[in-house]
């Protein structure tokens, strides 16, 4: 993985980028919805989805694939775009995010949705729930992983860290945790509305295997993605230090795209930035 | 032959729960059991001790548990988690709501301790609201034994029924009125006692209560119907409707409190399908304290005598 070639790397870098205008264009559409949280996790998610799972996206339900759980629900606009750039539903279809009757719920529903592994959107439920599936593996003696991405503001909720103890406890080496650290919440700076730090510590005194990257590079990523599959008896966990509203100018690290969908001049702008034909 | 009303054997609902899993284990291997703390309590440790690989202590974390719970239901097992029904509603209603009600996963929350007969606890172990917070939520199914044979009749039952349930069951030994060979459905109420007069429809340990009830009224020549409610949800309109129409009075009593339990859900069928005189017993809407169970019962509405006044009351407006 570490040996990436420059077109892979390329072809990486594209995905990311036309994700990026599906998400700043699906907003914009809806008229509400999560850019800012969305943003920062898209080398995530395309280096999860084109990379690291083994899975199928004309077989849903195929039941050795790996299992990924967007456990920051709210990041929902970019698991639909990568879920549709993987085959798991037309790209056309993003544009009916959030609309009624629509398959893609402003959070992510399972029932509603290929590909979607688990119903999120309330906070700080996802590792539990890859935890229950990584017992299940270990209990049929399978050998899919599984994948899961909290935000930084997650990292409030109490819920979070039982499960962290329950993944250390039943030593679950088979869940991988990316924590996408983008430094803000909903009304405001992390360190400011609930001090979460020094974050690395405390995964380590829960028993964790703990890596620190830059979240926006891919190499990194997928190297550090490699490193946790080699880890034996411990679950890992991530540090992606990410920029909210990555790669968008005026959204980058700014509190107002947390929730807030783009107008028609900003969407426009935006997407003149991340240009629209990089096909 | 049922047993002479009042003559009834005292026996444990939570041992029935705990011997059905290990029964049950042994036959279906994709069964799996949570617990937060409390197997020792609940019984699951019953099955902890024959299948320890399929056991999983959660520590006291019961909102991990229920999410954890739905991992497992996701990748095909079939889960049973358990814990008092007061912390099994109460400290995990957001995970049972967002991960186990809303995405249909195939959960079976089993809670023992459920209502006042929890006894010396007190209040914070007493939960008197935990149908209500269950009923309300879309696509769950909620199930209150009478017994022990029904306890052991339900778990059978749910086992292959794929979607989230809530069972509830109590700490004290109740009586035993139904038979071990008695079929259980989901949704479906059973008349254990034919009457004209007045139906009295009963949930888990007040069955029983409805039972000698009835045979109070006999004295005053009053006929009895008596209805185990043991599904409150989905619940069994067509037998509450049929009641009302043939006995033209109506009666509930559960060990809960009476908002939004099965008096709430009889009363609101009553009023779309057949307008009759009805009456709750239940509890009152207060928290419970710390007793003696029967000493509770009496102090809180919940005996015999509390029914046959209703009764009284109830026929006195009857047309």
């Amino acid at each position: 993985m570490d040996s990436l070639s420059a077109e892979e790397i390329k072809d990486l870098t594209d995905r990311a980028t036309r994700i990026r205008q599906h998400i700043v264009k699906m907003t914009k559409e809806a008229g509400s919805g999560h850019p800012g949280g969305s943003l920062s996790a898209v080398e995530i998610l395309t280096c999860l989805y084109f990379k690291i799972l083994n899975h199928d996206p004309k077989n849903p339900s195929w039941p050795e694939r790996d299992r990924f759980i967007l456990s920051k629900g709210h990041a929902a606009p970019a698991l639909y775009a990568v879920l549709a750039e993987a085959g798991y539903i037309p790209v056309d279809e993003l544009k009916s995010l959030r609309k009624l009757g629509c398959r893609l719920q402003g959070h992510p529903s399972m029932t509603c949705t290929p590909g979607v592994e688990m119903s999120t959107g309330s906070l700080g439920h996802g590792l539990a729930v890859a935890n229950g599936m990584a017992l299940a593996a270990k209990l049929d003696r399978k050998l899919h992983r599984i994948y899961v991405l909290c935000g930084d503001g997650e990292m409030d909720v109490g819920e979070i860290w039982e499960s962290a103890m329950l993944a250390s406890h039943y030593k679950l080496d088979n869940v991988v945790m990316y924590l996408d650290r983008n430094m803000l919440q909903l009304d405001g700076p992390t360190e400011k509305i609930m001090s979460i730090e020094p974050l690395a510590d405390k995964w380590k005194a829960f028993g964790w295997n703990v890596q620190e990257i830059d979240g926006h590079d891919m190499r990194e990523i997928l190297m550090a993605t490699e490193h946790a599959s080699q880890k034996h008896g411990k679950p890992s966990v991530i540090i992606c230090h990410t920029v909210k509203g990555k790669g968008v100018s005026f959204m980058e690290g700014s509190l107002k795209f947390h929730g807030k969908a783009p107008t028609n001049e900003e969407c426009t702008k935006a997407l003149e930035e991340l240009g629209i034909c990089r096909q | 032959m049922p047993p002479v009303i009042g003559k009834w054997k005292m026996e444990s609902q939570r041992k029935e729960y705990g011997q059905a899993l290990v029964e049950l284990g042994k036959k279906k291997t994709d069964i799996v059991v949570l617990d937060a703390d409390l197997s020792s309590s609940t019984q699951t440790g019953m099955f902890a001790e024959a299948f320890p690989e399929r056991f999983f202590n959660c520590g006291i974390a019961e909102a991990n548990m229920m999410d954890t719970a739905a991992g497992l239901a996701a990748s095909g097992k079939t889960v049973f988690a358990s814990t008092f029904a007061v912390f099994g509603t109460g400290r995990c209603y957001d995970q049972i709501r967002q991960s186990i009600a809303y995405p249909k996963l195939n959960v079976k929350i089993v809670v023992s301790h459920a209502g006042i007969t929890v006894g010396g606890d007190g209040a914070s172990h007493q939960t008197i609201e935990d149908i209500a917070l269950m009923r309300v939520l879309p696509n769950m199914t909620v199930i209150v034994p009478a017994d022990a044979p029904q306890t052991r009749n339900v778990i059978f039952k749910i086992v292959d029924f794929h979607g989230p349930t809530y069972v509830r069951i109590g700490r004290a030994d109740v009586p035993t009125i139904t038979n071990a060979d008695e079929k259980f459905e989901i949704g479906k109420a059973s008349v254990v006692r034919d009457g004209d007069d007045i139906t009295l429809i009963g949930t888990g340990i007040m069955v029983s209560k409805c039972l000698l009830a009835a045979e109070e009224l006999k004295k005053h020549k009053i006929s009895t119907k008596v209805v185990n409610m043991s599904t409150i949800k989905p619940i069994d309109e067509k037998t509450i409707v049929k009641c009302a129409r043939e006995t033209g009075a109506i009666i509930t009593a559960e060990e809960h409190s009476i908002l939004e339990g099965l008096g709430s859900a009889v009363a609101m069928i009553l009023g779309e399908n057949a307008t009759i005189p009805m009456r709750r017993v239940g509890i009152p809407d207060i928290f419970g304290e710390s007793g003696d169970s029967e000493e509770l019962m009496i102090k809180y509405g919940l005996t015999s005598e509390n029914i046959v006044n209703a009764s009284h009351e109830v026929l006195s407006r009857k047309k």
